[in-house]
């Protein structure tokens, strides 16, 4: 082992963790600017509303600085995570079912949108059985918003399913009293 | 004396049968989280924040220490059987206790984390009871300058000192600094951070913040790394009693790990990692039977690192309960369940909320009966729970993630930011991040802002008082040691070694 292969080693520059400090600097510079933005009444003048989040801005510039410092030195992310190659696909449908949640909650209700979601997350980890992630993802959601839902007294969107559900259940709690 | 008298009459609280039933509940509920990967203590406890909407204080809180006990237990069978760690506070219990299982002793291993983790669970809630009014008599005199001082303290220790990185630690922190900071100014009425969206006045929920990097962040994390491959669940072999020899290797290392979890728990430092690192170490120290260690696994290494755990785990509930100061994302997230109800956790907890308090002190001590019996004679049904297959695990995880989140104010923008959390803290895995310290960050800032206007109103813009007060002072320079100590002892240690013709005693 000579001393220049010592050193040239953790000088190599880090793209990932170089991005992630100036994302951070850029987070800093958003804090800013709302900073900038809160209207300070005179009445507060000692200590109002701004020194907290200057306070924060400073600290998070020079985080941001001491990041970028060691991004450029080689970074930091564990040799670990760095060997263990990222599955692109497995993720893409995660991300893929939790945006097709967002967008279908309103119009379709919660379980519709729960189980598309469910049985693409499935899916994405590597489940092949697609009609019994169906299933069990309908029972699933069912059970979360009855035994969640009703029972916290959480409102959740309810959508056709849910709808049809509720009417059955206060026929039969009707006819139970009747 | 006056402690038995207030336990006795918590026990009147704790032992109704409403009570009883709720302490039930979250005892196998936290044992069920706790085994399984992926799911825990601050996720659960955040996702059941409406319910103190529904019933009173007591019962919600019974609940919630039920799941924050369970889960340390159900944590440990995880590690022991799957070498994944269910919760951060068992990576060590893993070291010694799979290779256990592996060798054939799975029930030994077990039975000394189940009944260490009972020993010094009931040590700890004890400590609990004893030190907590004796906190609150030396709190009493605390202005809003120490308690900012105090604050100041437990930030560094949470993010800086534990922690593989100080600067990663504090960026955490700062992130948290900042969603704490969105929404209305209670102080003035102005709103902060908002990028002109009225969705954002109310600020984000903690339920969003800890489902997002809790619950979406880790499965994104686990969906990225499926080539990381699997940890094999080892069948649980051997019998679940202890030999004579096991309970004779197991009682002291229960006591000693107990003596170093609770105090280390109680500052106002928290983490169960230094306490249950350290214990392995004395137990290795300790031990007549070293070439256990790392080869067959050795039952010292299990009892003392488990025992550390829960006691620290309760030591934890000290600081929160006496000056409303929490050191951990679970007792964080407590502390939002004390607000969610008015209550502003503090020195006067004690007087004002003694039945709480109390109720809850002694509802910890049958949680911990509860637990070791539910962990230890009804071990196979947890076993069971391990089977449960990746896919549906995370896929069921991501819908109860959605009912959580959009249930609080049926919002889509809500599940925006949730997924935006949840990317952070995918990010904040692969670098190597801590997140509790966001979730603290998020719910102690707000609070240290409060005090150090307020102490600044006092003195009337006076920036002194930090440092003229002799106990905000000591507080300060506590918190300084703790963040460039390590930096300066660094350097020190790096002259010593570069520089032979200054070793010490050569001058």
């Amino acid at each position: 082992m000579s001393t220049s292969d010592q050193q040239a080693a953790p000088s190599r520059l880090a793209v990932p963790e170089l991005l992630i400090g100036i994302g951070l600097l850029a987070c800093a510079g958003a804090v800013a600017w709302q900073t900038l933005a809160i209207p300070v009444s005179p009445l507060y003048s000692k200590v109002g509303p701004t020194v907290f989040p200057y306070l924060t801005m400073v600290g998070l510039v020079v985080l941001s600085l001491l990041l970028i410092l060691a991004a450029l030195r080689g970074g930091w992310q564990p040799e670990e995570e760095k060997e263990t190659p990222t599955d692109w696909k497995a993720m893409g449908f995660v991300v893929i079912g939790l945006i097709a949640n967002l967008l279908l909650i309103q119009p379709l209700g919660f379980t519709a949108a729960s189980v598309i979601m469910f049985v693409l997350v499935c899916y994405g980890f590597g489940s092949k059985r697609t009609l019994r992630d169906v299933v069990l993802g309908l029972i699933l959601a069912l059970a979360a918003y009855f035994g969640f839902a009703r029972a916290l007294g959480v409102n959740i969107g309810a959508g056709f399913i849910e709808n049809q559900l509720n009417a059955v259940i206060d026929a039969f709690i009707t006819m139970l009293r009747g | 004396m006056e402690t038995l008298g207030h336990l006795a009459h918590g026990f009147s609280v704790a032992f109704t049968p409403v009570n009883l039933l709720w302490c039930l509940l979250g005892t196998t509920l936290g044992t069920a989280i706790g085994v399984l990967p992926g799911l825990g203590p601050a996720l659960t406890i955040a996702l059941l924040l409406p319910i103190t909407y529904q019933v009173a204080p007591e019962a919600s809180f019974i609940l919630f220490a039920g799941i924050y006990y369970g889960a340390m237990y159900g944590g440990s069978t995880t590690s022991i059987l799957l070498n994944t760690p269910g919760e951060s506070a068992t990576i060590v219990t893993a070291l010694e206790g799979n290779r256990m299982a592996r060798s054939g002793r799975g029930g030994a291993a077990l039975a000394t984390s189940a009944i260490g983790s009972f020993v010094a669970g009931t040590i700890g809630t004890m400590g609990v009871a004893f030190l907590a009014p004796v906190v609150v008599k030396f709190a009493l005199a605390f202005g809003p300058a120490e308690y900012f001082s105090l604050m100041v303290l437990a930030f560094i220790t949470v993010s800086a000192v534990l922690g593989s990185s100080s600067v990663r630690g504090l960026t955490s922190l700062f992130a948290g600094f900042v969603i704490g900071m969105i929404g209305v100014d209670l102080q003035t009425g102005q709103p902060r951070f908002t990028f002109g969206m009225t969705e954002l006045l109310d600020g984000v929920d903690v339920i969003i913040a800890a489902v997002g990097l809790f619950a979406v962040g880790e499965t994104l994390y686990m969906a990225s790394r499926r080539y990381a491959g699997k940890d094999e669940i080892v069948p649980l072999k051997g019998s679940l009693y202890m030999t004579a020899a096991e309970w004779g290797r197991s009682w002291k290392p229960w006591l000693r790990g107990a003596a170093i979890g609770f105090p280390i728990g109680a500052m106002p430092a928290g983490g169960a990692e230094i306490p249950t690192f350290l214990s392995y170490a004395i137990e290795k120290k300790l031990s007549k039977h070293k070439q256990e260690f790392g080869t067959v696994g050795a039952i010292e290494g299990v009892a003392g690192p488990e025992a550390a755990n829960n006691a620290s785990a309760a030591g934890v509930l000290v600081p929160m309960l006496t000056l409303g100061l929490p050191t951990s994302a679970t007792a964080a997230i407590m502390l939002s369940a004390f607000q969610s109800y008015g209550i502003n956790p503090g020195p006067l907890l004690l007087t004002t909320q003694g039945d709480l308090v109390w109720g809850l002190i002694a509802s910890l001590f049958i949680a911990n009966v509860i637990l070791v019996i539910l962990n230890l004679p009804l071990i196979g049904l947890w076993v069971r729970l391990l089977k449960i297959p990746a896919p549906q695990l995370y896929a069921g995880i991501l819908v109860f993630a959605t009912v959580g989140t959009y249930g609080i104010s049926q919002s889509p923008i809500d599940l925006v930011i949730l997924y935006l959390l949840g990317a952070a803290g995918f990010l904040m895995r692969r670098f190597d991040f801590p997140t509790a310290p966001v979730i603290i960050g998020m719910i102690l800032g707000p609070l240290a802002e409060t005090q150090f206007r307020r102490a600044m109103t006092i003195s009337n813009g006076d920036w002194s008082v930090f440092y003229t007060h002799k106990l905000s002072l000591t507080l300060l320079t506590l918190a300084f040691i703790g963040l460039a100590g390590p930096h300066i002892w660094a350097f020190i240690e790096h002259r010593r070694r570069r520089g032979p013709e200054h070793v010490p005693g050569d001058a």
